[in-house]
């Protein structure tokens, strides 16, 4: 270095910098740690129990074992359950995929009185406590017949899916200059062709996304298909029972299964939420 | 005209709290290149987006080629467009943007990519096809829209400020490729614009538009040399406009009080009565100027004294700047360079500006 002293004072100065801003980032990145640590503990202390050979979870660890998975797997209960878990949500994905669309279409398009009361009733079942809205579906289904079937857990998933399903497919609505859809027309296609050729393949990413979030949102409820499904079962709800019951060790097992499900859905949703940015959209 | 192509009969259109658009009348002849201008929220946009179809008038009739087009909607009017925004597809490629229209028309696949080919090749876009909207520069995308908007051989073509978001160079190249493309396909161009210069340099006829009516029609050279009212000649900008007062009408002539002084300009048949408030226009490049000194210009010449704010490069000519004491604006005079350098002109300098009465003429307010 060929710096004179006053250079040198410089560098240290700089040096100190680069010293303070090195802590400040490690203590900002361990207190990230912590917080994931915190909430990712109970979650894989149940992974790992439902491998343990003890049939009560403690430490020292019984062994490996694949029992309590496999007691899940014989277990009928359970597996009609998952079933049923898997037809709601499913059911639930596609109808509240299509609603939101809708939702977010009708929206997007027009102007219209009682917009902005529209977009709040689409919006607001999430903000409603679920026991209240599981009270008042199980009143409201049990007057017109269909409490206690898949059918009405699916219905009442619907409600509360197609609120982020909405939001999702409005944002990326948002992003569709209004000029594209009436270039479609200009071109020759009709509204309802324009929507098919235009608007719907511009919203594929928000389109796939909203199917796995909804998807997750009701294969992880409870209270609703605890007060509506009656004799049917989703999987939260056989969990509790079980836990209601006796302390099962399968529940570890059963746990590390929803976990499994649960996040390869919204890692699913996410990865198709995440827009290809590099595509600037026709509203320049 | 007799047939005109398309005939606009008392269109108006209101929007909620907004009269866009107040019963025009105006006949496009066959093969018209012609430009719509006027400042933003003239209704110049409606008009042509009610052309489209993409809204309804509210009253007044439309006809194209003969067609009534009242309830027609926009997807069989087949009056294709080229937006400022250019409204590409995103998500298809350049070949599936061009092929859309001919899609549409149930072209099939195979006819639709050799046409779409045929249009690409022809713009300059050969080999470009299978890229994407984004992978394209500027100028290139505004080819392809202009490809899809003509692919389907349109008699008409609406362009709604297309060259506005483009730089100066592109904007020149569009310009010529949008001559050349009028040129050779013989088809009706609307073109909406508020640039003068675009519509100077492409159209057969311009229409100036403000506040929802239409202000002047005429080929663009006339409406520069002779607009009809104040508001046009204050938009073509060119021109030197002196507010006053009628204080005696003579032979054709009016006597005008203006708080520069007095003029007398040529008003032939024109109802005017002392104290009506008026107008009078002189063009840039018809005002002789001369240092302040000079003596007396030629006989029953108007005489301004003013000081030179500065000047104004435009191409072989310059716009120089003059400050008039008691004028609202300054006056623009019209220099060719050798006239300059022999003048010495300079800011700051005084001078003396005149002009043959006969170059002026009286203007009514807006319409």
């Amino acid at each position: 270095m060929t710096a004179a002293t006053p250079a040198l004072v410089v560098d240290d100065d700089m040096a100190a910098r680069q010293r303070r801003t090195r802590l400040s980032r490690l203590a900002q990145y361990g207190f990230l740690a912590l917080l994931f640590a915190f909430m990712a503990t109970p979650m894989l202390v149940v992974v790992v129990f439902s491998f343990d050979a003890n049939r009560f979870p403690a430490i020292p660890w019984g062994g490996f074992s694949l029992k309590w998975h496999r007691a899940v797997l014989e277990d009928g209960m359970i597996a009609d359950a998952f079933l049923n878990s898997l037809k709601v949500g499913f059911g639930t994905a596609v109808i509240s995929t299509v609603l939101g669309f809708a939702a977010a279409y009708i929206d997007y398009r027009w102007r219209f009185r009682g917009q902005s009361a529209f977009v709040l009733l689409v919006a607001m079942p999430p903000a409603v406590p679920v026991t209240i809205l599981g009270m008042a579906m199980l009143a409201f289904l049990s007057r017109i017949g269909l409490f206690g079937t898949v059918e009405a857990i699916m219905a009442c998933h619907v409600v509360l899916a197609t609120s982020f399903a909405m939001a999702l497919i409005r944002l990326r609505l948002g992003e569709l200059g209004p000029e594209v859809e009436q270039a479609a027309w200009n071109l020759g296609a009709s509204p309802s062709v324009a929507v098919l050729l235009i608007v719907v393949p511009f919203c594929k990413p928000a389109l796939i996304a909203s199917f796995f979030l909804s998807a997750a949102v009701s294969f992880d409820e409870f209270m609703i298909a605890w007060f509506v499904g009656g004799v049917h079962e989703t999987l939260p709800v056989r969990i509790l029972n079980l836990l209601q019951g006796q302390v099962n060790p399968k529940i570890n097992a059963i746990g590390t299964l929803v976990l499994v499900v649960s996040i390869t859905l919204v890692l699913l949703a996410q990865r198709f939420m995440r827009v290809r940015t590099g595509q600037p959209t026709a509203t320049a | 005209m007799k047939f005109p192509f398309v005939s606009l009969k008392g269109l108006d259109k209101r929007f909620a709290g907004h009269h866009a658009v107040r019963g025009i009348d105006l006949d496009i002849a066959a093969g018209e290149f012609i430009a719509i201008m006027g400042p933003s929220g003239c209704g110049k946009s409606t008009t042509l987006r009610m052309i489209a179809g993409l809204d309804e008038p509210t009253a007044g009739e439309l006809w194209i080629g003969g067609r009534n087009m009242r309830g027609i909607p926009a997807f069989q009017r087949e009056t294709p467009m080229v937006w400022q925004s250019l409204a590409l597809f995103p998500f298809l490629t350049v070949a599936e943007n061009v092929e859309f229209p001919l899609r549409r028309k149930k072209l099939g696949a195979d006819a639709s990519r050799k046409r779409a080919g045929e249009w690409l090749e022809r713009m300059g876009l050969g080999g470009m096809g299978d890229r994407t909207v984004s992978q394209l520069s500027g100028g290139q995308r505004q080819r392809v829209a202009l490809a899809r908007a003509l692919v389907t051989e349109p008699s008409i073509l609406l362009l709604d400020e297309p060259l506005s978001a483009l730089d100066t160079h592109l904007r020149m190249r569009m310009q010529t490729e949008l001559a050349r493309l009028h040129r050779e396909l013989r088809i009706t161009f609307v073109y909406v614009t508020h640039a003068q210069s675009e519509a100077f340099a492409l159209a057969d006829r311009m229409v100036i538009m403000s506040d929802g009516l239409i202000q002047q029609t005429g080929r663009p050279q006339d409406v520069y040399r002779a607009p009809v009212n104040a508001f046009v000649a204050n938009f073509i900008g060119t021109n030197n406009l002196v507010n006053g007062k009628v204080r005696a009408m003579a032979g054709g002539q009016v006597e005008l009080d203006s708080p520069i002084g007095a003029f007398t300009v040529p008003a032939a048949a024109s109802a005017l009565t002392a104290g009506d408030k008026v107008s009078f226009v002189i063009a840039a490049d018809r005002i002789a100027l001369a240092g302040e000194s000079a003596g007396d210009t030629a006989s029953g010449h108007a005489r301004l004294h003013g000081t030179v704010l500065g000047l104004e490069f435009v191409g072989s000519t310059q716009t120089v700047f003059i400050e008039v004491p008691g004028s609202e604006t300054e006056f623009r005079v019209q220099k060719q360079q050798h006239e300059i350098e022999s003048l010495g002109l300079a800011p700051g300098q005084r001078v003396q500006l005149s002009w043959n009465p006969q170059h002026a003429w009286v203007l009514p307010q807006a319409a």
